[in-house]
């Protein structure tokens, strides 16, 4: 498989007037062709900013990129292109759909004329043709009626339509990497899985690569193929979706899974809820994000922050746990995987 | 859609009802008459043939049912002062001069707000917007009349360029028309700006962003649309202040307009037409604010398909 | 990488109460408010020029040597000087003590016109909100219709017609149907505050009604209604001075910065100046109120922020 997306590096700060705000901190990962990645974490975790910032979706005046970040897709270095250069790969190249579909489509605009801007901005086609590529956009996704449907305003379809609308309007060029920022979260949960589904299916029709943010372990079980776990900024555990569901291996992978209802029930175990508050993204970290929360925190964990260490076959984790010096721990009762010290 | 504006129009019909019942009132519980204002000495006879003449002497309340009566035949009543002069004519005679006036300053004012008031979001924190936003304020804060006495100071007395008072050419109209639409532009500028960056934060702008969209299309096609919606009630409210609200610059420049009549109305204590302007300007008013609900749902689809359920 | 020791990777878990103690200095309210408005440094600009200019209409008509209306027919239309630094107008009165009391006058319009249209406009819409159903609908309906008669037209009309140009009938005239506004943006927030989840969970958990207005409906409506009066405070002063110059507003031996202006009006060619400190006046003081309502959004809504 080849490389499409190689993200090195990436630190992305927000100037507010409370302070800076270090959101992203050195963030790297890479996509292949066909591949689904989901980036997973609770909320303000950066995995969104992490998702706009491969868009260049930033606000430019309070969000900087680090000039020492690289975002290559396909080779060129999307932090270094012109507005005019970025447009051109934007929606044609890589698109995105967003978590709010109520607020994400032009309320004055019918949903036809927004499929067809993307195709318009891109192709040199007719009116008629981009219209009727539009029509078939919402047949792939799904929507009865289609030729009707062109001519609505957002406000009169309902949610999960209007979902099926910004995929419409994301898949218009046949983008390589589609970039999906929490796209069920807002949705009933019967619309969610119908929704998810038809992105597996058009994923597995069209071989284009995903890339999945979100905080519901259940979506990322059921699409994804590799998972990257996200704390304060920094990714802690990555891995193959067995990897990391059946034996995690970072302490926040842990509590991030025992937090799942649905595990409690099956093993019969208490809910987890993990305690305390993500550290404030405005000072600078010293020693491993999640010191403060760990139950397994050691003195070193809050002294010097871990490097990622592999622990398997394309399986990373940023924890001193997985140190040849650490001492062996057992991951909480549910949680798959081995003892530590020694795989 | 038809529906609602029948209900509107209903309302409306209710509220001029108020207004006309209210100023009727109002005005007729002014102590004395205008017969004794307006010539001293009057003698108490010709004083009871003039009250007798115009029905002063009946009730109230049948005072009120006959000028109710004579509205509805669409007869806004004569001049008491200069009898013969009917509001109507008065009306047809001076609103084309309040509104040569008060529409170009009103075009002119509006245009170049919301331009500048665009120009100013697009540059936000650059010099651009802080020259434009502080012209802006200054133009909220200075009361007209300064700005009419400074320009007549300056461009009549120092350098001059133009005639003081009066109305008749072109040259006439500069100053007032300067000098009305600074507030508008002042206004509009400091509005639309503000609709223009809040549209800006909008997600449908990010949507439109992840699409590839030229920075032009987007605002071209997608900001300014959404953003321009808000001010079409207000401009459609500034509309109907032609008329009411340029008084003061009608008198400063002595433009026989509507404005000036009415004041003169006042001083001279000629209730019917003081009566009968209120009903027009009042219904002027309401017509604009109708006008703005119609234009805001043809534009705002929005708006529209709410209102067919 | 240092060299690392065994005694490192000594376990020392979670240090108990740590982990809830948010990291973040947290401030209430008020206090973080206030501190935004600080950073603010336009309006606070705008704040301290108010005050000055208050402290002026107080304490110079005290400390000036000449009574607002003294009139000396010996100096009259004089040119800003030592002895007058306003200059006389042309009754020889003393413009710096004169454009001080009117300035007392113009604010107290200002300040008094915009606080009773709050207090109206709260009263009226809480009460609208909290009725609700056929009694808010008619309630709103007198609004509308009250909101539709041109607000100039009618204060001219009212004070032909009360005939008086007293302080407490122009407030009168002013305020009449200006509250209106007021009065439908209280209900709107009424309204969408009870809508909330936070209300429905204080509902539920059974905090009184009483503590429920206190805690949730108070504290999230003043801040709205502060940053309104604000901007509602020039306005008065502009209309009052437009009523004064066209003869409608304050009466001799009354004067207010309109007043004033408008005195000087007729003798503009001869003597700019009787007309430059009023209007530079008026001109401060609204374009501080309007700055430092800017001030008080940006401070009190940070969601509205711009």
């Amino acid at each position: 498989m080849e490389e499409l997306l190689s993200v090195q590096n990436l630190r992305v700060s927000f100037h507010t007037y409370a302070g800076v705000v270090h959101a992203v901190r050195g963030v790297s990962f890479s996509m292949h062709e066909g591949e689904v990645l989901a980036i997973v974490g609770e909320s303000g975790c950066g995995k969104t900013v992490t998702s706009k910032a491969v868009m260049r979706l930033l606000d430019r005046t309070s969000a900087k990129i680090d000039p020492a970040s690289s975002i290559a897709l396909d080779g060129r270095d999307m932090v270094r292109l012109s507005k005019r250069e970025l447009n051109r790969l934007r929606g044609k190249e890589i698109s995105m759909i967003f978590q709010d579909s109520m607020t994400s489509l032009n309320p004055t605009m019918t949903v036809g004329r927004q499929i067809m801007e993307n195709i318009l901005t891109h192709e040199k086609v007719t009116k008629q043709e981009a219209r009727r590529r539009a029509r078939e956009l919402l047949e792939l996704v799904e929507i009865p009626d289609p030729g009707a449907r062109l001519e609505n305003y957002p406000h009169q379809m309902s949610g999960g339509m209007r979902q099926r609308v910004m995929i419409a309007i994301a898949l218009a060029c046949k983008p390589k990497i589609l970039i999906a920022d929490e796209p069920t979260t807002a949705l009933d949960v019967t619309i969610q899985a119908q929704l998810l589904d038809l992105l597996k299916q058009i994923q597995k029709k069209t071989g284009m690569s995903v890339l999945l943010v979100t905080h519901d372990l259940g979506i990322v079980a059921n699409f994804a193929q590799r998972v990257q776990v996200m704390y304060a900024g920094v990714i802690v555990e990555r891995g193959s979706v067995r990897d990391i569901f059946k034996a995690p291996r970072h302490p926040y992978t842990w509590a991030l899974l025992s937090s799942v209802p649905g595990r409690a029930l099956e093993s019969k175990s208490e809910l987890y809820a993990l305690r305390g508050t993500p550290p404030d993204l405005r000072l600078p970290l010293e020693g491993c994000p999640f010191a403060d929360r760990c139950e397994y925190c050691m003195n070193i964990c809050r002294r010097e922050s871990p490097a990622e260490m592999p622990v398997g076959e394309g399986h990373w984790s940023a924890c001193w746990l997985c140190h040849e010096m650490a001492p062996a721990v057992e991951p909480p009762t549910g949680i798959g995987g081995g003892s530590h010290g020694g795989t | 859609m038809w529906k609602y504006i029948l209900k509107r129009v209903g309302y409306m019909a209710l509220t001029l009802f108020t207004v006309v019942s209210i100023t009727f009132l109002l005005i007729h519980s002014i102590p004395g008459d205008p017969f004794t204002s307006m010539v001293e000495d009057l003698p108490e006879e010709s004083r009871q043939i003039y009250l007798e003449k115009y029905g002063y002497d009946q009730p109230l309340g049948v005072q009120y049912l006959k000028y109710l009566k004579q509205l509805l035949q669409g007869d806004l009543g004569a001049s008491l002062r200069y009898p013969g002069r009917k509001v109507a004519e008065i009306v047809g005679e001076y609103a084309p001069v309040s509104a040569s006036i008060g529409g170009t300053a009103l075009v002119l004012g509006v245009a170049l707000g919301l331009a500048l008031g665009i120009l100013a979001a697009l540059y936000r924190d650059r010099w651009p917007d802080r020259v434009i936003m502080v012209v802006a304020l200054l133009g909220t804060a200075i009361p007209t009349f300064v700005i009419a006495a400074v320009l007549q100071y300056a461009l009549t007395v120092t350098w001059p360029l133009f005639p003081t008072t009066g109305y008749g050419t072109w040259k006439h109209m500069v100053l007032p028309v300067i000098c009305m639409c600074v507030s508008p532009l002042a206004t509009y500028a400091r509005y639309m700006r503000s609709s223009v960056l809040d549209t800006a934060n909008q997600d449908y702008i990010l949507t439109a962003e992840a699409k590839g969209v030229s920075q032009f299309r987007i605002v071209t096609r997608h900001i300014l649309r959404n953003a321009i919606l808000p001010c079409i009630t207000m401009i459609c409210v500034s509309v109907a202040g032609i008329f009411s609200g340029s008084f003061i610059i009608e008198k400063i420049f002595a433009i026989p307009g509507l404005g000036k009549y009415f004041i003169s109305a006042i001083n001279d204590r000629d209730y019917s037409v003081v009566l009968g302007l209120n009903i027009v300007f009042t219904g002027l008013y309401i017509v604009s604010m109708l006008v703005s609900d119609i234009l805001l749902m043809l534009v705002d689809p929005r708006l529209r398909l709410s209102n067919d359920k | 990488m240092t060299q690392l020791r065994a005694e490192d990777f000594t376990r020392i878990g979670l240090s108990e109460g740590e982990g809830e103690v948010l990291s973040g200095v947290s401030l209430t309210y008020l206090q973080d408010a206030w501190r935004r408005f600080q950073k603010n440094k336009v309006a606070l600009a705008a704040m301290v020029l108010l005050i000055l200019i208050v402290l002026f209409t107080v304490l110079a008509p005290v400390l000036s040597p000449y009574g607002f209306a003294d009139q000396d027919l010996t100096c009259r239309n004089q040119t800003p000087s030592a002895a007058h630094w306003f200059g006389t107008d042309a009754l020889g009165r003393d413009l710096f003590t004169r454009v001080a009391v009117g300035g007392r006058v113009s604010i107290a319009i200002g300040i008094l016109g915009a606080l009773i249209v709050a207090v109206v406009g709260c009263i009226y819409g809480g009460l609208a909100a909290y009725f609700g159903g056929q009694a808010d609908m008619l309630m709103m309906r007198v609004v509308d219709i009250l909101s539709s008669v041109p607000n100039l037209l009618l204060v001219i009309l009212l004070s032909v017609v009360l005939n008086s140009s007293s302080i407490p009938t122009l407030l009168f005239a002013m305020t009449v149907t200006s509250w209106c506004p007021v009065a439908r943006l209280v209900r709107a927030q009424m309204l969408q505050i009870n809508r909330s989840e936070y209300v429905m969970a204080a509902r539920v958990m059974g905090v009184s009604p009483l503590k429920i207005v206190v805690t949730h409906f108070i504290p999230n409506t003043i801040s709205v209604i502060i940053v309104n009066v604000t901007f509602r405070i020039p306005g008065f002063i502009f209309n009052e001075a437009f009523l004064s110059y066209v003869g409608l507003g304050v009466a001799a031996p009354n004067t207010s910065w309109g007043a004033l202006a408008s005195a000087a009006q007729s003798s503009l060619l001869f003597y700019p100046y009787q007309m430059l400190f009023p209007a530079l006046m008026i001109a401060l003081t609204t374009l501080s109120f309007t700055l430092m309502g800017d001030g008080l959004r940006d401070a009190l809504d940070p969601k509205m922020r711009r």
